[in-house]
Formats: C-alpha cells, sequence, structure tokens
C-alpha cells in the first residue's frame, strides 16, 4: 500500500512539473513574441525616426517626407470616433446587462456579437455607401464614422460583461437604500465596473488605431495637414500602407519608422489607461 | 405596543413554485422580531417581502397585504423607492460599495437628499456611524476605502448606511452569519440598542442569538409559519411540537 501511494504521489508530481514547465514556456512564448515583434520593428524603424519625419507631411521621393499630418489625422478620427462610439457602447452594454433580460436585449447581444465579426472592409464599404456617396467625398467625418462603427459592439460586450461581474449584492444594497434603478446603474455599478470598462474601451481604440481598411475609402488619405473632419484625412494605417507598396526603398524605411511611431503609441495608451483606471478602492 | 407592520395571507410565488403559504403575522413596533427555521423554510423570502426585494426578481410574485402604518405596500400605486427608505435592509454578507468609509454612509444621504449642507452631511455620517458602533474605529480614515475594514466592521458599516436614510424599520437577513463570535456580540448587542428607535425584523440561524436579542420570534417551516409568540415562551414552552423539536435540535 504505501508503495502504491508513493508512486502514485511521485506520478502527480511528475505530472504537475510537466504541466507547469509546459505552461510556463507557453507564456514565455507569448512574451517573445511581442518583444520579437516590437524589436524588429524598432530596429527597422529606428534609423528613419526623427523629430522632422514626426512633424513633415509626405513628400516627393529623395525629398525627405513625414507622418505629421498622418499623425494628426490618426488622433483625430480617433478621438472623434471614440467621443461618439464610446458613451454609445457604453450605454448600450449597460442596458444589456442591467436591464436586457429580454427579447430585445437579446437581439441586441446578437446583433453585437454579429457586428463584431465582421470585417472592417465592409464596415468602410458601408459608410462609403452611406455616407461618403452623399457627402460628395471622401471624408475625416467617414473616417471616423467607421471606426466607430467598429468601436461600439466591441465596447458594448465588454461593458455588459464587465457590469455582470459586478455582484448583485451590491445592486441590492443600494436598491435597500431607496435608490432608483437608474441611479443604482449610474453610480454603484458602472464606478464598481469602471476599470473593466476602461479597459475595453481601451482594446476596443487600440483595435481601430491600426485599423486600415474601413479608412481606405471612407477617410482616404491626404498629403497635407487637415484639420477639417469635412475634408479627406491622412492616417498612420493608411499612410503606413502607402509607404510600404511604394517602389522604393527610401519609402519602406519610413513605413517602418510610421509603425513603430502607431506601436509605441497603442503601448502608451494601454499604459495611460492602465494606470488611469487602476482600482482605488 | 402598537403593530408597525401587519402581514396578513401572505402567499409568495416564484413562478409556480409556492415559497410562502398564508402568512399572517403582526410586527410591534420598536421591539425586535426573530425569524427563525431550517434552511430553505421562506424566512429570508419572507423578509424580503417585507421591503419588496422581492420585486427584482421577474418570476416572483406575492398576495395578500403587508401592511405598515396602515398602508398596504402591495397596493398599486405604491412608491417601492419611498418603501425602501422606510424599511431598512442589512444583508447577510456585508456588501459596502466601492467607495470610501464616508462616501458609503453618505450615499443613502445624497440619493434621498435627507441633508441641508456639507456640514449637515458630516454630521449625519458621523452620526449614523456612532450609531452603528464604528465611529471610533473608523474616524481617523473615512476616506480611505470600505473594503479595508474587516468582515465585522464592514458589516457594521452596512448597518450605519441603512441607518443614515433614517429608516422606521430595519430589516436583517442573517447579519452575523459570517462573523467571528466577538464581531457577533457586537452586531447583537447593536440590535438591542437600536431597539429603542426602530422596529428590527432579524432573520437568523442561530438560535441563541434569536434569544438573546428578540422579545418576539417566529418559527417557519417549508413556507409555513409554525409558531409566534414571545421569544421567552417560543424557547421554554412552545406550543407546537415541531417548534420544540426545532430549537432542542432534533432536526434542522
Amino acid at each position: 500500500m504505501a508503495s502504491t501511494g508513493t508512486s502514485l504521489h511521485n506520478r502527480r508530481k511528475l505530472v504537475n512539473t510537466i504541466m507547469a514547465s509546459l505552461t510556463s514556456v507557453c507564456a514565455l512564448l507569448v512574451t517573445l513574441l511581442l518583444l520579437l515583434i516590437i524589436g524588429y520593428i524598432a530596429v527597422r524603424g529606428i534609423s528613419s525616426l526623427s523629430i522632422q519625419f514626426l512633424i513633415d507631411t509626405p513628400k516627393p521621393v529623395g525629398e525627405g517626407g513625414g507622418i505629421g499630418n498622418a499623425i494628426v489625422g490618426s488622433v483625430m478620427m480617433t478621438l472623434f470616433a471614440s467621443v461618439i462610439g464610446l458613451p454609445v457602447g457604453i450605454a448600450a452594454g449597460v442596458y444589456l446587462s442591467e436591464y436586457g433580460r429580454n427579447w430585445y436585449g437579446n437581439i441586441g447581444r446578437f446583433v453585437a456579437d454579429t457586428l463584431i465579426g465582421i470585417p472592417s472592409i465592409i464596415v468602410g464599404i458601408f459608410i462609403y455607401t452611406a455616407v461618403v456617396l452623399p457627402m460628395g467625398r471622401q471624408s475625416g467625418l467617414a473616417g471616423s464614422l467607421a471606426l466607430a462603427v467598429i468601436i461600439i459592439p466591441i465596447v458594448a460586450r465588454t461593458t455588459e460583461e464587465m457590469i455582470r461581474l459586478v455582484p448583485n449584492s451590491m445592486r441590492e444594497g443600494a436598491l435597500a437604500l431607496g435608490a432608483p434603478h437608474w441611479r443604482v446603474s449610474w453610480n454603484i455599478v458602472l464606478p464598481a465596473a469602471a476599470s473593466g470598462i476602461a479597459t475595453g474601451a481601451m482594446l476596443a481604440i487600440a483595435r481601430v488605431t491600426g485599423e486600415t481598411a474601413p479608412l481606405l475609402f471612407t477617410a482616404l488619405n491626404s498629403r497635407f495637414y487637415n484639420y477639417y473632419l469635412d475634408q479627406p484625412m491622412s492616417s498612420l494605417t493608411v499612410q503606413i500602407f502607402n509607404y510600404a507598396t511604394g517602389p522604393f526603398e527610401v519609402e519602406h524605411a519610413m513605413a517602418w519608422a510610421a509603425t513603430l511611431v502607431l506601436v509605441a503609441a497603442i503601448l502608451v495608451i494601454n499604459i495611460f489607461v492602465r494606470t488611469l483606471t487602476r482600482k482605488r478602492y | 405596543m402598537q403593530n408597525k407592520i401587519s402581514i396578513s395571507n401572505l402567499n409568495f410565488f416564484y413562478g409556480k413554485a409556492q415559497a410562502l403559504y398564508d402568512i399572517t403575522l403582526d410586527i410591534p413596533e420598536k421591539e425586535v422580531v426573530a425569524f427563525i427555521g431550517p434552511s430553505g423554510c421562506g424566512k429570508s423570502t419572507f423578509l424580503r417581502t417585507l421591503n419588496r426585494m422581492n420585486d427584482t426578481i421577474p418570476i416572483a410574485r406575492a398576495d395578500g397585504t403587508v401592511t405598515i402604518d396602515g398602508e398596504n405596500i402591495y397596493a398599486p400605486g405604491t412608491d417601492v423607492v419611498a418603501l425602501r427608505r422606510k424599511v431598512g435592509m442589512v444583508f447577510q454578507k456585508s456588501n459596502p460599495f466601492p467607495k470610501s468609509i464616508f462616501e458609503n454612509v453618505a450615499y443613502g444621504i445624497r440619493i434621498n437628499g435627507i441633508h441641508s449642507s456639507k456640514s449637515d452631511l458630516n454630521h449625519r455620517v458621523e452620526k449614523a456611524l456612532h450609531d452603528a458602533a464604528l465611529w471610533d474605529e473608523v474616524k481617523d480614515r473615512l476616506s480611505s476605502s470600505a473594503f479595508g475594514l474587516s468582515g465585522g466592521q464592514q458589516q457594521r458599516l452596512c448597518i450605519a448606511r441603512a441607518l443614515a436614510v433614517e429608516p422606521e424599520v430595519i430589516l436583517m437577513d442573517e447579519p452575523a452569519s459570517a462573523l467571528d463570535p466577538i464581531a457577533t456580540q457586537k452586531i447583537e448587542e447593536l440590535v438591542v440598542e437600536l431597539k429603542r428607535d426602530y422596529t428590527i425584523v432579524i432573520v437568523t440561524h442561530n438560535m441563541q442569538q434569536a434569544s438573546r436579542v428578540s422579545d418576539k420570534t417566529a418559527f417557519f417551516m417549508l413556507g409555513k409559519l409554525i409558531e409566534f409568540g414571545p421569544t421567552y415562551k417560543m424557547f421554554q414552552n412552545p406550543d407546537e411540537k415541531l417548534t420544540e423539536d426545532y430549537i432542542t435540535g432534533r432536526f434542522g
């Protein structure tokens, strides 16, 4: 008996060690993958990176050029898309989790899931037909709307999931004090889920910052600084696409540098939101 | 002693399943009434009918009447929000909000607009914490998180939060079941203390607790009220055999 017990014990220990090593190797792989990508981009991109590059607009090959207008365009369109998409998405998520246990909520949930799965280029085509054609030209506004369409379902679903994690006892505690339902949702449930919702919002923003396809048809591109949303607007991703598909080596180098800027920006957004939403209570 | 709450012929259903059968009971003003009975006997469900907390469950349905100060709270047009302000509740598991200690107590005051000024608000928060016997332990860290408090302190914070909105009745659903003996003793002392100003209904699994804190005890089984009477009588000389069996620990 004793020997069987020991061998069983040893076997368990062995299996445990193997599993622990296996998972930790995979975890390392994931981290390495990210570091490799960032490292590769940094190595390829750093040589063309300069202050001038960050300020300049694209120029004919051989005369330098940069991504200043693309940065401004990306920031403006992402911001405007967030301004539209985040409130709508969060409010929809609140509805789905707090009130949406009915047929209407089920439809909303299904539609949001489907929207998340739609390839972003189709969103671009949709906005092209719905906004660009009636307006008669591509514009930053159309680009922003396309990005907002991508943001809304992601934020709605993550908000819903995060709010569902708020224990029901907390809602009951507030209701028992004589708080009306909407106030419970607004100033107990939402703050309790805030850091999770912010993470979801951040993921959505990071996702659209890297979108190219929906902007190709909608915002198009611009070679100049443009601060007007009703005009075609440049963006980092489309600019990278243009540089990368150009025939010249200088252009490819600039694509790498622009990629580095984009990845760094997404990283900064991540870190910034994470510090901002650190749990205070 | 005047009756604060009168329940008559109350039946309660979760969908098709009946949870309470024809309950009739009077709860006198400024006394402590304990509900005892085995798990699943409906005592918590019954407690939650008294502030219509069961309304949050879509399939729940009550019929019969529950009158508080002469008004049927199940009458159409009853303002549930106002009802819950009048009938406060403390839950089995302490459920502080993810806010500071001060804000936890201030929340109910704010949403009901009870305070007249900032200093009045401070005063009310302090008083509620005093009444819940928590002030001395938290006065130096009002702005820190409520989650930093111990389990017993959190539960007293929840009591303070309930007191702050100036209810007339306080419902307590096994308020000490998750606490250690010392914290439990504090809650019990508090209940006896609060009786001077409030009508208290307390659900408990702990027989000694019921005998220590309550004036009257109601014994439930399988959704039925088996016996209701003065606590000393229930524990010394109950009318019903079932009550005696339960209290002496023959089942439950």
